[in-house]
């Protein structure tokens, strides 16, 4: 096998550094790319983010990256998104008013709902901390780490999809929301793998070896 | 279920940690890079840096040492210190920080904090907040927010401060008790539990620790999501492991 081509794309949203070091980390390396034609000769493709929804979406659309997305996922290459990356996967999303995502997995982005409590405690939003995942299905994500893992995750909203058959991973604030999902040749973590530690960079490794 | 933080705090003057740390055998007491890898294979949630340096050579340097960190450390980094302008949080972050501490330029000008959660996110944005009781006999005569490393006065009551700043764009407030800052005797609990109540952001609880069941305490009395510790942890009188230990065998969750 040889090394993989590994792309993460810069879109001017999130902390793409940290990706790639944590790549690294586990002995891959990772280009942080705007550049369509470096995504597209990419084997592996990262869609990190952090921000709000309809202002990522706007990037990508402003740098051009939408199609090449489009076309990496449509070529079955191995696609990891994060956080909003994984959130920008689905068909619209309701922050700040209803947008339209990348419509790769059916299903919408809400956000937890106002007035959560767990005992006596109020719960806050932004869910932000180390949370334990809940495997559901062996994704190619998780072949090195096994259930129950803590993850670290900073979001106020989370995807819904249509299909539950998708969601790979679940974890549990107020509500039991999807951690993690995985249709075909996309995987996508609401968790920051790049931030959790050496259950996160063992995903990192394992997205890196997966081969479709 | 979410667990509760424990963040290790460094306070590094020209990219050296003053005063060193002596929980571990480090190469080098004094290095911010070893000491962040070490806490965090220790089990530390998270780690911040306070800088304190006062020159520009410092900042770079400070810069550098972010860099470094970032390729040792896999959770998150938050860097405070001296910020005042989107350029110095553009900084940091580029250089590898998570999140970044903003305190006086907050109260100087609290409209940054919207320009700078506009700019880079709320969850990056964590604004710091030092306080001292206007009667350290009662509490219930509140608490003024301070500034300059607490020397300073603002005039401004603190529960109204936090919960101006996260309707500013705060992702989450450190609140520093300056009256129990280097005490040893616990932390401000009615501050953090008043502070806490107002909030809907994380608060996470510094100043006072000497033990264990301080920790405990901010946690459960104070109702912080996260504890800030520095001195327990530097100088070996407990490890990460032991306090998560502590907090896990009464009922508080942490990850352990």
């Amino acid at each position: 096998m040889s090394a993989p081509r590994i792309a993460i794309i810069d879109y001017g949203r999130g902390n793409l550094r940290s990706v790639q070091k944590g790549f690294s980390k586990v002995g891959y390396d990772a280009i942080v790319t705007r550049d369509a034609r470096v995504i597209g000769n990419a084997t592996h493709v990262v869609l990190p983010g952090v921000g709000a929804f309809a202002d990522c979406m706007a990037n990508l659309e402003g740098y051009g990256l939408i199609g090449p997305i489009q076309q990496v996922v449509a070529s079955g290459r191995p696609f990891l998104g994060i956080c909003v990356g994984m959130q920008l996967l689905f068909t619209e999303g309701a922050e700040f008013g209803i947008h339209k995502g990348l419509d790769v997995i059916p299903g919408r982005v809400v956000a937890f709902p106002a007035g959560m409590t767990e005992g006596n405690t109020r719960l806050k939003v932004p869910h932000m901390g180390w949370n334990r995942l809940h495997v559901t299905r062996q994704s190619p994500l998780f072949r090195h780490i096994g259930e129950g893992e803590w993850c670290y995750f900073v979001h106020s909203y989370h995807a819904v999809p249509d299909d539950l058959s998708v969601v790979a991973a679940t974890s549990q604030y107020g509500v039991l929301f999807a951690a993690s999902v995985w249709k075909d040749n996309v995987v996508a973590t609401q968790f920051h793998p790049e931030k959790s530690d050496t259950a996160g960079l063992s995903m990192l490794r394992a997205f890196a070896e997966w081969e479709v | 279920m979410l667990a509760r933080r424990i963040i290790p705090c460094l306070d590094v003057k020209d990219g050296r940690v003053v005063k060193g740390v002596s929980f571990v055998n480090l190469v080098d007491a004094g290095d911010p890079v070893q000491i962040a890898a070490a806490y965090d294979a220790a089990g530390a949630d998270e780690v911040t840096f306070l800088d304190i340096t006062a020159s520009h050579e410092g900042r770079d340097t400070m810069l550098e040492v972010v860099r470094q960190t970032a390729e040792q450390v896999f959770i998150p980094l938050t860097v405070g210190g001296g910020v005042r302008s989107v350029e110095d949080i553009r900084r940091l972050l580029q250089a590898g920080a998570d999140k970044v501490g903003i305190n006086t330029a907050a109260v100087e000008r609290p409209e940054f904090v919207a320009e700078a959660s506009r700019a880079f996110g709320s969850q990056c944005i964590v604004v710091a907040v030092d306080a001292r009781r206007r009667n350290p006999d009662d509490a219930a005569a509140g608490w003024e927010v301070y500034t300059h490393g607490g020397r300073k006065a603002r005039g401004i009551d603190v529960i109204q401060w936090v919960q101006r700043m996260e309707e500013l764009g705060a992702g989450e407030i450190l609140l520093t008790s300056m009256d129990q800052d280097g005490q040893k005797t616990g932390y401000d609990n009615a501050l953090n539990r008043a502070a806490s109540g107002v909030l809907t952001i994380p608060l996470i609880a510094s100043g006072g620790v000497g033990e264990l069941a301080h920790l405990h305490d901010g946690l459960v009395e104070g109702c912080a999501d996260a504890v800030l510790a520095a001195s327990i942890f530097h100088f070996g009188t407990y490890t990460i492991g032991q306090a998560k230990a502590f907090l896990a065998e009464r009922g508080v969750r942490v990850r352990l």
